[in-house]
């Protein structure tokens, strides 16, 4: 395989599992009705429940339920009717019960797999063992004051499904196809934004080595890891640490590791810093989660058309590329908007224009496509413009990029600029005849037998031609004229 | 006319509804009680501008002909109800100054009803206890006195503020709370009627926890009915509390002459203890005589698990509690003594904030939670307590109601048993299977012991047969014609 790492004596592989924390979309939290908005004042969300006041009680929040749930079920997992609530036991300034509400030994999602696709075009399945409920803390701020920390219990009790995978993954590279394909089946289902840079997605990874075939090594856990590019930072260089460590004649130790951005590298915690026993036990305070099955059968009935469908049916419908349509479906605002654009027009021509021009002009002006300055129907309209021979291609990424800058429709640029493509032969020939006039040399070594300074004399009509002839029409009428 | 400190609740309710005297001059009535009566120590915070207030409004509301069930009605409150601006401690120096800005189901349930608050009322620390001697703020002490003996009894635990108050006619009833006897056993000490309700029939929110799957709300009062008056008031489904159940609450009053013709009664031939009070066991077998005179049937059962029913609930109750009590940490409200560090703050404010036995038992509960230990006390204590469950399901099959002791002896003095737990802990042999197994149970005053001091039977009921309960509890107290006042009253 071709994932394998060499060492200094042979091949090692890496075996990865990954527990990825999403927050779930709800107006209120798992266990009170405070908001839930992300940049909030300090502290101006927060519920006496959520504050761990005396004698206040946790009641579930059923739409959370129904986000996990679903989330399940686009992960292709078992869904458990009976689940039951935990509390994890442990002292922190901004845990205020002095417990977290999770679910450990009976979580609401048991197994499932989501299939995650790679850059040569081979697809993978990746194994879920569990996706569980649980309540997110507070936040410690270290940095305010020189020697106190300051607490922000707006995302106390906030709810996160922890998605737990098995141990499949075999590189870097896999690890983020998976959290990639994860975030697109949450953002498809709408119960995670995936928006890592605000902290709703957070990875830990779980990393070990061995020798091909042998048994599996000590893993270490890179705790809260958050962008996909620091996910494969922290694991090749993890990885590379362990190798080299055991090529030494070292072993490796089981413990939980910090991912440092800055250098790179990855750290061990301070001991302190989880050095727990939780002390689980059933929360006394919620009774056990059942679910109705009927109830679990309308939401699977109510689910969207997820990443892997719809890839399939693109490719299939549109006669797409795998790999076009793997990128067209990464989110379902994408997606959407290629169909609009597709819809009664070259389908193929559409992928095109939708992954090379406007992904990249997207990205040039940071943009995301639900705020696209071009629409799909004003796409559309572009591309109509080519079909028809109005414009050339060429031509069109001109009119595309002006469009972008100004969001006008590509009819009126092309009418205001005079872009509109020369299909008069009399014209394309005058400016051929003036072509070859002015390049009497080239001419004759042409007409000699150099066949291949056609190019030259196509390159040259067309820059005479302001770009506006129409390149089918200017290439037969310059074979005929240099045939003489 | 008796004294209006004497009248029972549903006595008074007569007595407003003919105007033959105010909530005002009744609450003023049991002000004056209290005040005579700070020696026992029932009370915490005393509320006696607020109680003037509360009965002058209701004074104005049954003027418009708008009287609730408990109109004008005076009770005190254990101080593990959280109630909105008023001082609430739970009996410890953790809660210092905390003043909660909410108020708990059960005692908005009483307000909205037209009870008026007398003020908050003293209670073991964090309801651990069952001699009323762990408060912070220093021990209740029993209004009744044995014979020929001028110690100073406890009035039980750890509603002993509740059961000294209610006693004492410094209030006409009180609310309790009962993880494992804490409403039953005071009563039994104090010569009252308390019940803990099925698990469920109360709300919890805004009671300060102990044992959450153990905890349930109840009153203590001078009688049956009276029981049976503010239970109605206080039960009923709530939709912030995900173990309250959602069953309507039957009138409680209308059934209580119905008597128990026809009526299976269990005893329970395992309810019996080393030490236990011959007085307790003579009047247990009267008790089953009275009910059969009045037309039950009386089956000897088994119950065989009880045994381990002690055990079992020291190792739940501290568990939960071990994990309740983690909030306390001086971070957000109560007690806080600074630290170097985090940690530091944390120790220092508990080690401070809490009393020994709130410690003893956040250590047991801590232990028997932690790795290793988790499975062979906390999963083995939860197959118990479904066997001791079980126990009692079979016995329901058989009959309606089980008749046992309340206590295995009347009350002791003040210092006694004080330095073994276990001593103090088989107090409850007789109540807290009741709790694990979460059915409703009602402590009766049924004789006195050879020291003249109040004697206790349990009727143990159907899960959510309140109402079969108190109609047997009833037929006890007709029988039992429990008349005996604590010395020294009036």
């Amino acid at each position: 395989m071709s994932d394998l790492i060499e060492g200094h004596n042979g091949p090692w592989e890496v075996i990865l599992g990954l527990e990825v924390h999403a927050q779930v979309i709800s107006k209120a939290k798992l266990f009170s009705g405070a908001a839930t908005n992300f940049g909030a004042d300090p502290n101006s969300q927060v519920s006496f429940v959520d504050a761990a006041f005396p004698g206040m009680l946790p009641v579930i929040n059923g739409f959370c339920v129904e986000q996990a749930v679903k989330t399940g079920l686009g992960i292709n997992a078992t869904i458990n009717y009976r689940s039951v609530f935990d509390r994890k036991n442990y002292f922190y300034a901004d845990l205020p019960a002095g417990y977290q509400i999770s679910q450990y030994q009976q979580p609401i999602v048991g197994k499932g797999e989501i299939e995650i696709d790679l850059a040569d075009g081979r697809t993978r399945k990746i194994g879920i063992t569990r996706l569980h409920l649980e309540q997110d803390a507070g936040k410690s701020l270290h940095d305010q004051h020189p020697d106190r920390t300051y607490v922000d219990l707006n995302r106390a009790g906030v709810a996160l499904m922890e998605i737990v995978s098995e141990p499949d993954m075999r590189s870097a590279e896999e690890a983020a196809a998976y959290v990639r394909k994860l975030r697109s089946i949450m953002r498809y289902i709408g119960s995670c934004d995936g928006n890592m840079e605000e902290g709703s997605l957070r990875c830990d990874v779980n990393v070990s080595v061995r020798r091909p075939g042998e048994a599996l090594g000590t893993r270490c856990e890179i705790k809260n890891v958050n962008s996909i590019r620091f996910v494969q930072q922290a694991i090749e260089y993890e990885a590379r640490r362990q190798i080299e460590l055991i090529e030494g004649g070292g072993t490796v130790k089981q413990e939980t590791r910090l991912f440092d951005s800055g250098r790179g590298i990855t750290r061990p915690m301070r001991s302190k810093e989880h050095a727990h026993d939780y002390r689980y036990f059933p929360d006394p305070d919620l009774l056990p989660l059942d679910l109705d099955p009927a109830w679990v059968e309308t939401l699977k009935a109510s689910l969207p058309e997820l990443p892997d469908a719809k890839k399939a049916r693109l490719t299939r419908q549109y006669g797409l590329s795998a790999y076009d349509a793997g990128q067209l479906v990464a989110d379902r605002e994408t997606a959407d908007f290629y169909e609009a654009v597709a819809k009664g027009r070259d389908p193929k021509l559409a992928a095109n224009w939708v992954i090379s021009e406007l992904f990249g002009a997207l990205n040039r002006v940071g943009l995301d496509i639900a705020r696209s300055p071009v629409t799909a129907a004003a796409l559309g309209g572009l591309i109509d413009l080519i079909a028809d021979g109005t414009i050339s291609g060429r031509i069109a990424k001109d009119v595309f990029a002006d469009m972008v800058e100004t969001g006008e429709a590509a009819a009126k640029i092309v009418e205001k600029k005079g872009l509109r493509q020369v299909t008069d032969t009399g014209a394309i020939e005058a400016v051929i005849d003036q072509v070859l006039f002015q390049q009497a040399d080239k001419l004759a070594e042409y007409r000699a037998g150099k066949e291949k300074l056609f190019g030259f004399f196509v390159g040259q009509v067309m820059k005479a031609s302001g770009g506006k002839a129409n390149p089918a029409l200017l290439n037969e009428l310059l074979k005929k004229k240099l045939a003489g | 006319m008796p004294a209006l400190t004497d009248l029972t609740i549903a006595g008074a309710l007569a007595g407003l509804a003919k105007g033959e005297y105010s909530s005002r001059e009744l609450t003023e009535a049991h002000l004056s009680a209290m005040e005579a009566g700070r020696l026992l120590n029932a009370f915490i915070t005393e509320t006696p501008e607020l109680a003037i207030e509360m009965a002058t409004a209701s004074d104005a509301r049954r003027g418009k002909g708008e009287a609730g069930l408990l109109e004008g009605i005076p009770l005190g409150i254990k101080d593990l109800f959280c109630t909105e601006g008023v001082l609430t401690t739970a009996g410890s120096h953790i809660l210092d100054g905390f003043a909660p800005p909410y108020e708990s189901t059960v005692t908005a349930n009483l307000w909205r009803a037209g009870a008026v608050m007398l003020g908050k009322l003293n209670m073991d620390e964090f309801a651990m206890g069952s001699s009323n001697t762990t408060s912070y703020h220093g021990h209740v002490r029993n209004p009744w006195r044995g014979r020929g003996d001028n110690r100073e009894l406890v009035p039980g635990g750890s509603s002993g503020g509740s059961a000294a108050a209610v006693a004492a006619r410094m209030a006409m009833g009180a609310t309790g709370t009962d993880t494992g006897g804490s409403i039953r056993q005071p009563a039994a000490f104090t010569g009252l009627v308390g019940i803990k309700p099925t698990y469920g029939r109360c709300s919890r929110w805004g009671i300060v926890a102990f044992a959450s799957s153990l905890d349930q709300a109840g009153p203590l009062c001078r009688s049956v009915e009276d029981a049976a008056l503010m239970l109605q008031v206080m039960a009923g489904h709530d939709p912030k509390d995900s173990t309250s159940v959602d069953l309507p609450v039957p009138d409680y009053r209308a059934g209580l002459g119905k008597g128990v013709k026809g009526l299976r009664i269990g005893v329970p031939k395992e309810y019996r203890a080393d030490g236990m009070d011959g007085g307790i066991e003579k009047l247990w077998a009267k008790g089953a005589g009275w009910l059969k005179a009045a037309g039950a049937e009386i089956v000897e059962i088994s119950l065989p698990h009880t045994k381990y029913a002690l055990p079992t609930y020291y190792i739940i109750a501290p568990a939960e509690a071990s994990s309740n009590l983690a909030r306390y940490d001086g971070v957000r409200f109560g007690l806080r003594l600074p630290g170097e560090t985090l940690d530091q703050m944390y120790e220092n404010t508990r080690a401070a904030g809490f009393g020994p036995e709130v410690k003893r038992r956040v250590l047991i509960g801590t232990y028997v939670l932690s790795a290793g230990y988790y499975d062979a006390y906390y999963v083995r204590a939860q197959k118990l307590r479904s066997l001791i469950l079980r126990d009692f399901t079979t016995a329901f099959e058989k009959v309606d109601a089980i008749l046992t002791p309340a206590t295995p002896t009347a009350a002791f003095a003040v210092g006694e048993r004080m330095d073994d737990p276990i001593a103090m802990y088989l107090n409850d042999v007789f109540t807290v299977p009741v709790n694990l197994a979460g059915l409703p149970g009602i402590s009766v005053p049924s004789g006195l012991s050879d020291k003249g001091l109040p004697l206790g039977l349990q009727l143990i009921g159907k899960a959510f047969d309140e109402a079969t309960l108190l109609r047997v509890a009833r037929s006890l107290e007709e029988a039992a014609q429990f008349t005996a006042r604590p010395e020294g009253l009036a």
